[in-house]
């Protein structure tokens, strides 16, 4: 692991993978729920997990860069299921680049089982791992100026669900009706970091 | 019965509910936002007896006019301006009572950007995940003021200050930024590092409360391509890919794929949030502390 040094109080913790990203993210928050780790935010991300305003950073650093990445910890036992219909308007760009028939998209994707990674770019926004890296798909040339709220997408290795309209660049394949941010509710954000979550066809597919 | 509650006669080009944000949800992708000069918004609400937490509200160069439909204690700080009360002069930095159904106008910035506006009670609209504060970036918290519309006030706290025009830094002729490098400053080629901090910036008029852009000499890349996303932090120098510096200010994205050359010490962006387009900016490297 390295230790980046981020501004007087912060610590950029970069790993080799995704899944190290995840593992030394859950260590982390378990740390900070011991006791033992004061920190305001802890931010994972694809590569790396941020502690932001962290009381000791100096030693923090050289603990950090000593240590192992911790092991993968032990999935949450629920499951997340979103209701999706595949009707985005990107569906035939993504069969072309998998080489499959327009079908299969869906039938792959709702066969999948996937993690959410981190969250960012909207309240709510989680990045969600799980395809094959032979499935990953570029952001279109040129980002819509609206993306409508439920909106499943890809880039990238990610999959995601735009939490309200917005501007992006992502491919379309499909709708959900589940309220992916609320923020009367509680938990405001339906999907968390470390959350698991598969994608169920509702009507034809 | 009192009728706490303000009146917008005019919002102004963008007048927004502030407090000290909404910090800790970053991991869920939710910006921190909060008034952008917290020195001023502290010292305004200090100065009607309101405590720290309360909601203030922040004006965007050309100020605001409200009218109370009680009479209320106001105060008026952050970027200086003229300051009325039913057309009458009153101060800017003090406490000021505005009675009921009078209009107070706070003027255009003769300097700096933002001004700050407490009420005795505070703005008291519903808190989103603890806090009252507009996020310009993700929309969380109340809508910028319009005209005609109506502010709830909460109960008038604790005694105003005794003091007739509180003491405050001016709005910077020259904005000085200590920077200390890094994370990703080895994503930049060793003269873009020195140019930094060698050469002089200056504010650009696209900047917001997301982030301070800058114009001046563009940094060159020793690795092209974008980072897969990180963590990013309040006053984070990201890169994008035309070179100019962006200075991350409250409503910054948590997360974000363009290299951050440098960090900005927090003690210097209530300096940055009164920083006119055209202001002259410094990059100054400091030790970590």
């Amino acid at each position: 692991m390295r230790a980046l040094p981020v501004g007087d109080s912060g610590l950029l913790v970069e790993v080799s993978t995704g899944e190290e990203a995840q593992a030394l993210h859950a260590e982390l928050l378990r740390r900070r729920a011991e006791g033992s780790l004061a920190v305001r935010e802890i931010v994972p991300a694809a590569r790396t997990v941020l502690l932001d305003s962290l009381d000791d950073p100096v030693r923090w650093a050289s603990e950090l860069t000593a240590s192992e990445v911790p092991p993968a910890p032990p999935r949450a036992r629920e499951v997340i299921e979103l209701p999706v219909r595949y009707d985005g308007p990107d569906l035939a760009e993504v069969a072309a680049h998998w080489r499959v028939p327009e079908r299969e998209v869906a039938r792959i994707h709702a066969a999948t089982e996937f993690t959410v990674a981190f969250c960012g770019f909207a309240p709510g926004f989680g990045y969600l791992t799980g395809l094959p890296a032979c499935l990953d798909v570029p952001r279109r040339a040129t980002p819509r100026t609206a993306v409508p709220a439920g909106a499943v997408a890809l880039a990238g290795p990610y999959t995601g669900v735009y939490p309200r309209s917005s501007p992006g660049g992502w491919q379309l394949i499909g709708t959900t009706d589940a309220v992916l941010w609320d923020h009367a509710r509680v938990p405001a954000a339906l999907l968390s970091p470390g959350a698991r979550v598969r994608f169920v066809p509702v009507g034809d597919v | 019965m009192t009728d706490r509650a303000l009146v917008v006669v005019r919002a102004g080009a963008l007048t927004t509910v502030q407090d000290r944000g909404r910090p800790g949800h970053a991991h869920l992708g939710v910006p921190r936002s909060g008034a952008l000069d917290a020195p001023a918004a502290a010292l305004v609400n200090r100065l009607v007896g309101n405590p720290p937490d309360a909601a203030v509200l922040e004006t965007t160069l050309d100020g605001c006019a409200l009218r109370p439909r009680s009479t209320v204690t106001v105060a008026v700080a952050g970027a200086p301006c003229p300051v009325t009360v039913g057309g009458r002069p009153a101060a800017w930095g003090g406490p000021v009572v505005v009675p009921a159904g009078v209009v107070l106008e706070v003027g255009r910035a003769v300097a700096g950007v933002r001004s700050y506006v407490a009420v005795n009670g505070g703005v008291a609209v519903e808190p989103v995940l603890g806090s009252r504060s507009t996020d310009l970036l993700s929309g969380l918290g109340p809508a910028p003021l319009t005209d005609g519309a109506v502010l709830t006030l909460g109960a008038a706290a604790g005694p105003h200050a005794r003091v007739d025009v509180a003491p405050q830094p001016s709005p910077p002729a020259e904005l000085v930024l200590r920077v200390t490098p890094g994370p990703r400053d080895d994503w930049f080629t060793p003269r873009a590092v020195r140019d930094l901090t060698a050469r002089t910036y200056r504010v650009s008029s696209a900047s917001n409360r997301i982030g301070l852009r800058t114009e001046g000499p563009a940094l060159e890349r020793a690795r092209p391509g974008e980072l897969p996303s990180e963590g990013m932090v309040l006053g984070a120098v990201q890169v994008p890919p035309d070179g100019r510096p962006v200075i991350f200010l409250a409503d910054h994205p948590t997360t974000g794929g363009y290299p951050v050359v440098a960090v900005v010490r927090a003690a210097d962006l209530p300096a940055a949030a009164q920083a006119v387009p055209g202001t002259p900016v410094r990059f100054v490297a400091v030790r970590r502390r």
